[in-house]
């Protein structure tokens, strides 16, 4: 324990932990993903999946904890790094011709907020209900499909996973960095992979708010 | 060929600065872009005017010492290429060329393009010496080296510590000049007795020295006139991790943490 905090008390520690908290919370959307593309075979799957998970009681409260403990030691990190990142440079150059900076490089924190804002407006809609116009507790597929039924909301929902597309396409592929993997012989798939898994998880998510406003999804 | 420079005036660290325009006419393109200050200043010398006052040395691109900011990018628009190698035929007649100091908490401004870079110099005495001895040659063959350990050393080796990186960095990071100090002597066998140390006392140092973190823009990689690569960076977090979590042991980096 004495020796994590030695690592987070460097700059290049807070990185360690995002890149670690960031694949915790990639591979909760990975599962989470694929369970909710199954609405599109039938709704039912969504409730049972829901079911699953609730039956699973201690070991669903690890896991939530787990994934909070995640997501704030990810934005404290980030929030961290943001400051010093505005303190090392108190006077702003003229002109700076950036070279190589992706877009989605240079919208990591904004687009992280948003994310945040995101996380908080879906736990309020689907999780609890309390934004949802007319929640069931326990009928996950009832909830969903009605919910996106309202269309800023569905909206919302398709800019959010593209903000989470272009997070994690920078995201994955830089905690590979992060974590000191690196080699001449994968450095070229890493990008790859990151776009692969961006798109893939992102994508799948938006389906279920694209068919909503489209009218596949009643 | 004609120019116009606006130029970065600062008469010392406490005043606030600014730009001033000036006009060069007479520029030849094969003048270096040091040359062509050094002409201005000739003419600012008749007038009531002090030269501009700008970092330089060996004009070969070998001492890193030159370190200017030439239209948003660190040593100017050509790849690879130091402020002092950089010559006049990479701009056009009647161009107008911003020329800032480095900007940095760490790299303050002395005087116009001046910066102070000690920071870099306290990172590099913190990473202490090599035990190895140096004093008389030994064999050529006495500590055998695998090739592609020795290229991938002798290109991290090959920084001259101007700053460029921490110019270019979006976040005003050093990790770029940490990690290839750090990462020539990772590599070799005669770095292998004080590696963990090493890693854990420079890391530290720069972290005090009020630099940034990296988040891997890869901005400081396409502006090194050297060609350091941000892998070297990857291999230093590697190192940084393993010194902290595994090889702790030795109490000088105990007192660090
Ligand atoms: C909740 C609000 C969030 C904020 C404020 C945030 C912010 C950030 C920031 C500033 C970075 C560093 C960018 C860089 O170094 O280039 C980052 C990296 C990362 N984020 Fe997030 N993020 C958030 C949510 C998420 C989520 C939900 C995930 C995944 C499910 C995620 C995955 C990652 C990964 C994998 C990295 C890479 C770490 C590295 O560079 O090694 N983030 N995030
Ligand atoms: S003056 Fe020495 S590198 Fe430019």
């Amino acid at each position: 324990m004495k020796r994590l905090f030695a690592l987070w008390a460097t700059t290049v520690g807070k990185k360690v932990a995002m890149a670690v908290t960031g694949i915790v919370m990639i591979l909760f959307l990975v599962s989470h993903m694929i369970s909710n593309v199954l609405i599109f075979k039938n709704p039912a799957h969504l409730d049972s999946y829901a079911a699953w998970l609730r039956s699973l009681g201690p070991a669903l409260w690890i896991a939530r904890v787990g994934l909070l403990g995640a997501v704030v030691v990810h934005i404290v990190a980030a929030y961290q790094l943001t400051m010093r990142a505005r303190r090392a440079r108190p006077i702003a150059y003229d002109r700076h011709e950036k070279q190589v900076t992706t877009y989605a490089a240079r919208t990591m924190r904004w687009g992280g907020v948003l994310l945040l804002v995101f996380i908080v407006f879906h736990l309020l809609h689907f999780t609890t209900g309390t934004l949802h116009p007319d929640f069931h507790p326990g009928e996950a597929g009832r909830n969903v499909i009605e919910g996106m039924q309202v269309t800023p909301v569905a909206i919302f929902y398709l800019v959010s996973m593209l903000a989470l597309g272009l997070h994690f396409s920078h995201g994955i592929w830089a905690s590979f960095g992060t974590l000191g993997f690196h080699n001449p012989a994968y450095n070229q798939w890493r990008r790859l992979l990151a776009w692969g898994v961006a798109i893939l998880v992102a994508g799948g998510f938006a389906t279920i708010p694209a068919a909503a406003i489209l009218g596949y999804l009643k | 060929m004609r120019l116009t420079l606006k130029v970065w005036r600062q008469a010392g660290p406490a005043d606030r600065g600014g730009f001033r325009t000036y006009q060069a006419h007479d520029v030849s393109e094969h003048m270096s872009f040091l040359e062509m200050l050094d002409v201005v200043n000739e003419d600012l010398l008749a007038t009531a005017e002090e030269p501009i006052a700008f970092d330089h040395d060996c004009r070969e691109g070998i001492c890193g010492t030159c370190a200017l900011m030439i239209n948003g990018m660190p040593h100017g628009p050509k790849h690879a290429t130091t402020t002092c190698q950089l010559h006049m035929r990479s701009f056009h007649d009647g161009d107008t060329i911003t020329i800032e100091p480095w900007r940095a908490r760490a790299f303050p401004v002395l005087r116009d393009l001046v910066v102070d870079r000690s920071s870099f110099d306290r990172i590099i005495s913190a990473g202490g010496f090599v035990t190895a001895p140096t004093g008389s040659a030994q064999d050529a063959n006495a500590i055998l080296v695998p090739k592609d350990q020795s290229d991938l050393a002798m290109d991290a080796a090959a920084c001259i510590g101007c700053g460029a990186c921490v110019a270019a960095c979006p976040n005003g990071s050093a990790m770029l000049f940490t990690a290839a100090k750090v990462v020539h002597l990772a590599l070799l066998p005669q770095g292998q007795p004080e590696r963990s140390r090493r890693v854990l006392a420079m890391v530290h140092q720069m972290d005090a020295e009020a630099f940034g973190g990296c988040t891997l823009f890869g901005e400081c990689e396409a502006a090194c006139p050297k060609e350091i690569t941000i892998e070297n960076i990857m291999r230093m977090n590697r190192d940084l991790m393993r010194a902290t979590l595994r090889d702790r042991g030795d109490r000088e980096a105990e007192a660090l943490a």
